[in-house]
């Protein structure tokens, strides 16, 4: 009898659905670089990767890390506000150019050149954005956008006038060889036609900035915070979810839908055309086309945490040691498999586990009940 | 250079001596040149007649002239000889010229006005020093396209390749943007040839105009000519010596930093450094002075174990040029571009206002002979207002010429402290020559109404000061015949006041001229 019930025990627990093993999703061993390290200050608006090199832009003045050790450029060397908004780099010349509170400098060896909106036809001196395609150094400002020829020196202005944007907070730019894209908080996105050199203006066709009627209609919000163009796919960020689009659809990404852990995001970062890292204010995730992860320290017990969601919702979290620094992410950069991170209390380096077929799953989730089926099984052997 | 024969026409139009046909002369004015690798060519670079003319080292003989762009300054040999590239100033552009077939193959276009063209080691890019835009040009010389800018300092223009083809130097003739009032700044822009990128930018402190730049053959020690005004020094105080400091300024690996070094002596200047070169055993190190119609031959240990011991305590003392300098050897007028044969026997140098080339024996640091390159045999007055302009020897200790300031005719960039002087106060920028005609009136308050009042008494006042200016006065020779360069100054009006067309002061040279007479004292800030 006794043994009756068990079998009938052990057959009910293994007529459960058994637990789909989580996809497999890039994990990280992270560290963390804070003021202690020499990091010229915690809150980092952007980071950038220049081969061996990591430029992180902060609150108090522009890192470059190289050879383990931190060097800081402030206005006393040169730089046009402590504040550094924004970073790229020209992958010609190996110039950078840092977009600041006060003007854009191009820091070139042992040289910064300061360009502002009086000595130069850069649109406004907070510069929020910029991004380097060809010859040409693109620049998001607090009023408006303006494009500089390196080669022969002249600036191009773009506002209200000359464009279809009627917001002229202009918060990030994303060229490349075909189309430019702009985000324009308040506004939408904004793409010139690099050959035609046409405007267009996507906005949120709901029109509606507490709600979304039209789901996958079109851009999921006008307040716009970043754009990422690669492989002629547009990922954009909002303060009110993420989008995706590919010339004819728009995908769009709500934390109730998605693996999104919020939609607040200040930055998304496409890797190609399925794939893209989206930094929010409630921590890093990485989308693959399909799955999602999110890396963070836990919002309740500030524990290092990763979770996974797969297609059908389910969420598995993965047992983990390190997390970036804060789970308010302002952007990313690549360093081949790693991943380099700004966050509101420091600069966090991902670096890649190659390793991870084996997913160690925690306690305090729905695997509770592939362990209660391990436990039976156990008992039957 | 037409521009700036026009403005001497001006001057020049009342001189009885003046021959219609005169005009007309077109002069050579060889700048720069550069030799083939087996040393039997010589490739000059003529700036007034854009020309490359090609001489026969043996016999002297220019062998073949040939067209290129206009106003051509810079040229360099390719590594393997087959090729010269010739950068046109003018026109924006660069010639290749093939150097079996001794023609024009290529015009590659470059940025604002190139002055120099140098190609990397393999033969796959030129790079270009284009002085207007402040950049270098990375052009790929298999398709003729240009790859890239790079960002150079202000006013890039001559550049030199290290001995191992890795590097490239670039030098400026105008100063860094800096803080008013603050000393001029430049640098030495260096390029990675393999990653074609800039990598470092060597600063050199208190230097405005850098022209020419060497590097000695173990890659060691490099050298560059370099101008270190005082620009902020009332001009009265140019008597005082030192207002002008023309220098070489050592830099490479072998330095931590670079180091500037006086040529001149403590009552004699050598105006206007313009191009060095080092000979292959690195003994010796020659700078052509353009403004003193000279070549200061340098001993190099002498020179090194000089800037080890003394270094930067010396760059404004004018003793410590001997202890390094061996001689100055006089050569013809306005000599600017110097090469060394690639045996370093010779020292070949481009005397631009003679259209000739003096050769010197590099071992006995004397000249051996002339190359006559074939320009015109009559020296007209504009050629005289010209050689006037390049020549030293009128000012004090002969500290400068009109062309110190005056870079090409263009300007140095520099403000400087000039009449009338309340001393420390009346700061102007020179301006350039090029395209002066037709903007009067001149002088920063607009009262000087045309040119002959701008550069005819003022210009005998400051730098001919041996003679007092009269219309009267019988001609005091000066080395040129007297219906030349004294008539041409003749032939100026009489200095009148400072007034516009009109003989009235409009409201800003009323303002101007209350304050030029308050006494400093009296002077609000």
């Amino acid at each position: 009898m006794r043994r009756t019930i068990l079998y009938l025990t052990a057959a009910a627990v293994l007529a459960l659905p058994a637990v789909a093993a989580p996809p497999n999703m890039p994990m990280f061993r992270w560290e963390n670089f804070t003021i202690a390290d020499g990091l010229p200050n915690n809150h980092v608006f952007c980071v950038l990767v220049d081969g061996n090199r990591v430029w992180a832009g902060t609150d108090n003045g522009l890192g470059v890390y190289e050879n383990g050790k931190w060097k800081i450029y402030r206005p006393a060397d040169g730089m046009a506000h402590q504040a550094v908004l924004s970073l790229a780099l020209d992958k010609n010349t190996g110039d950078v150019w840092a977009g600041t509170m006060g003007g854009l400098n191009r820091i070139s060896p042992g040289r910064i050149d300061t360009f502002t909106q009086l000595n130069s036809g850069l649109s406004n001196d907070i510069v929020y954005g910029v991004g380097i395609y060809g010859d040409y150094v693109w620049t998001a400002t607090a009023a408006g956008a303006s494009r500089y020829n390196t080669r022969t020196g002249q600036w191009a202005l773009f506002n209200e006038r000359n464009t279809p944007m009627f917001e002229i907070w202009v918060y990030a730019v994303s060229p490349a060889e075909d189309k430019v894209y702009y985000a324009v908080w308040g506004g939408g996105v904004l793409e010139y036609d690099v050959k035609t050199e046409r405007w267009k203006d996507y906005n949120d066709p709901d029109g509606e900035t507490e709600l979304v009627l039209f789901k996958d209609q079109g851009l999921i919000h006008e307040i716009t915070t970043s754009v990422s163009y690669v492989n002629k796919i547009l990922w954009v960020s909002t303060y009110f979810g993420a989008s995706r689009y590919d010339g004819r659809n728009w995908h769009n990404f709500l934390n109730k839908d998605s693996g999104l852990p919020s939609n607040f995001t200040s930055q998304v970062k496409g890797v190609d055309g399925d794939r893209a890292w989206f930094s929010t204010d409630k921590g890093l995730a990485y989308y693959d086309g399909t799955n999602w992860a999110v890396y963070r320290p836990a919002m309740d017990t500030h524990r290092p945490e990763m979770l996974v969601r797969d297609a059908d919702g389910n969420i598995t979290p993965i047992a983990v040691t390190t997390a970036p620094a804060h789970n308010y992410i302002l952007g990313v950069d690549f360093q081949g498999d790693d991943i380099w991170v700004a966050t509101a209390e420091g600069l966090s380096h991902g670096i890649r586990v190659k390793d991870n077929s084996t997913t160690k799953v925690t306690k305090a989730h729905e695997g509770r009940q592939g362990k209660s089926a391990m436990r039976v099984a156990k008992t039957l052997r | 250079m037409i521009r700036l024969f026009s403005i001497f026409l001006l001057c020049a139009a009342a001189t009885a001596a003046t021959r219609p046909g005169d005009l007309l002369l077109k002069f050579l004015s060889p700048g720069e040149l550069a030799v083939s690798p087996d040393g039997r060519r010589l490739y000059v670079a003529c700036e007034n007649s854009d020309e490359l003319r090609v001489v026969d080292t043996t016999t002297g003989g220019v062998v073949k002239v040939i067209r290129v762009g206009h106003i051509p300054r810079g040229l360099s040999v390719s590594a393997n000889g087959r090729q010269v590239y010739i950068a046109n100033s003018w026109d924006d552009t660069v010639s290749v010229i093939d150097t079996q077939k001794l023609e024009t193959v290529a015009t590659l276009k470059a940025g604002f006005e190139p002055i120099s063209a140098v190609a990397d080691k393999k033969g796959e890019v030129l790079y270009v020093a284009n002085r207007l835009s402040s950049d270098i040009s990375v052009i790929d010389l298999r398709t003729g396209k240009e790859l890239k800018r790079l960002e150079g300092g202000r006013g890039a223009s001559y550049l030199a390749l290290s001995t191992d083809g890795t590097r490239l130097y670039c030098s400026h003739i105008y100063p860094a943007i800096n803080a008013r009032r603050g000393p001029p700044e430049s640098e030495i822009t260096v390029i990675n040839t393999i990653t074609r990128r800039v990598i470092d930018r060597i600063p050199l402190h208190n230097s405005a105009g850098v022209f020419h730049l060497a590097i000695a053959s173990d890659g060691q020690l490099g050298a560059a000519t370099v101008l270190r005004p005082r620009n902020l020094v009332p001009l009265a105080h140019v008597e005082h010596g030192g207002a002008f400091v023309n220098s070489i300024v050592l830099f490479g690996p072998g330095f931590e930093s670079a180091v500037p070094l006086p040529i001149d002596e403590l009552d004699r200047y050598f105006a206007l450094p313009f191009s060095t070169a080092i000979t292959p055993d690195r003994t010796k190190l020659f700078v052509s002075a353009a403004g003193s119609n000279t070549i200061t031959a340098i001993n190099v240990p002498a020179l090194l174990k000089f800037s080890r011991t003394h270094g930067k305590d010396a760059t404004n003392d004018l003793s410590a040029s001997s202890n390094y300098v061996i001689t100055r050897i006089p050569v013809g007028r306005n000599p600017r571009g110097i090469v060394l044969s690639p045996d370093g026997h010779r020292l070949y140098v481009a005397n631009r206002m003679d259209d000739t080339i003096s050769v010197l024996n590099t071992a006995t640091s004397k000249v051996a002979f002339n190359f006559d390159l074939g320009g015109p045999k009559t020296t007209t007055p504009l050629r005289r207002g010209e050689q006037l302009f390049n020549d030293a020897r009128f000012s004090f200790q002969g500290q400068f010429s009109c062309a110190s300031c005056h870079l090409d005719t263009t300007f140095d960039g520099l403000e400087w402290d000039l009449e009338p002087d309340g001393f420390g106060v009346d700061i102007v920028d020179n301006r350039s020559i090029e395209n002066l005609m037709g903007t009067q009136p001149y002088k920063w308050n607009g009262g000087n109404p045309d040119l002959p009042t701008e550069c005819g008494p003022r210009t005998e006042k400051y730098v001919f000061r041996r003679w007092h200016w009269s219309r009267d006065r019988p001609v005091v020779t000066c080395g040129y015949p007297a219906t030349s360069r004294c008539g041409l100054f003749r032939s100026l009006s009489a200095r009148r006041s400072r007034a516009v067309a009109g003989g009235n002061l409009d409201h800003f040279q009323s303002q101007g001229s209350a304050r030029r007479d308050q006494r400093s004292d009296e002077r609000m800030n």
